[in-house]
């Protein structure tokens, strides 16, 4: 997943968080990022046409952002749970996270061919537990049917 | 929600560990699905497809043992084989391609994506400077020809659905 979906997919979900535009602030400090940087990829994603920023309100995605962003975060709740069923990867959140970068959608579509996802993926995200709420992590290595 | 990486760098030997395994998995299902693909239209199958899935489960097979190499170097387990082939199984009635033309997508889909993870690998490592328990040379190499064989591997492909 590039910077720019990991940006994407992380408005989205401070966005409903927040119940509205999100805030640079907020978008800086859940990437981990200083407010100069999001604000530069912010205006990338602008010139793009898959976000708009209002000044003293904060950024907003549009229709083709929101797209994007739901895509992206598809492919980290594949990760996520690619990692907890399939790897038996205890710690799947920080990893998901650390590896999100590397893996790009294609190839967390050829994974998502041996896991199970809930049908309402990704609207089963969690942004409090950074998880997916359907996502049933068990002892067992492998996942059965 | 919790701080993300938006570098690109791959920092451990856990890290690096962890996307080979991963690479494994692929290689894995690339050949258990190549292998149903072949049962599935056994019946019909001409020899130029048969031997496009046959040679296609014979490399992944092949470059999963390179890969179990690495990181055997590394103190982490493979992920065995016959576990993600159940996984295959499992779900493979609900993905499987119904015709000949179906079944060469699949497998372009198979080398397409082969080829982007081990392009992002490469690309991920040579932008880290973090020192590896294994030998830096040999890793490159070995992702460095996988990397050709699946180049290969979407030519060869492209070529044969081209030709129908």
């Amino acid at each position: 997943m590039n910077t720019a979906d990991q940006y994407l997919k992380t408005i989205y979900v401070v966005q409903k968080q927040e119940d509205g535009p999100a805030s640079t602030g907020s978008i800086a400090d859940a990437l981990g990022v200083s407010p100069a940087s999001a604000n530069e990829m912010i205006g990338k994603l602008e010139s793009r046409g898959l976000a708009e920023h209002e000044k003293y309100k904060g950024v907003r995605l549009t229709d083709d952002g929101i797209v994007q962003a739901r895509d992206a975060l598809q492919t980290y709740c594949i990760i996520e749970r690619f990692l907890a069923n399939v790897l038996a990867v205890d710690e799947f959140r920080a990893e998901a996270r650390e590896l999100e970068a590397v893996i790009d959608d294609t190839v967390a579509d050829r994974l998502d061919t041996i896991i199970d996802r809930e049908p309402e993926c990704p609207d089963c995200f969690d942004p409090e537990t950074d998880a997916c709420a359907c996502l049933e992590v068990t002892a067992a290595a492998v996942e059965q049917d | 929600m919790v701080a993300v990486s938006v570098s690109q760098r791959i920092a451990s030997d856990d890290q690096l560990a962890r996307l080979l395994q991963i690479g494994i998995v692929l290689e894995e299902v690339v050949e258990a699905r190549a292998h149903h693909h072949y049962q599935s239209l056994d019946a019909e199958l001409d020899e130029e497809i048969e031997t496009l899935l046959a040679d296609a489960a014979e490399e992944s097979a092949d470059h999963r043992e390179r890969l179990e190499a690495l990181i055997e170097g590394l103190g982490v387990d493979s992920v065995p084989f016959d576990e993600i082939e159940s996984l295959v199984d499992a779900r493979y009635g609900r993905t499987q391609p119904d015709d000949f033309d179906g079944v060469l997508y699949d497998q372009l889909c198979n080398e397409e994506t082969a080829y982007k993870f081990y392009d992002d690998l490469i690309e991920a490592i040579e932008a880290s400077d973090a020192e590896f328990s294994i030998d830096r040379a040999e890793l490159m190499e070995t992702l460095r020809a996988i990397r050709a064989d699946e180049a290969e591997g979407v030519s060869e492909v492209t070529e044969v659905m081209e030709r129908r």
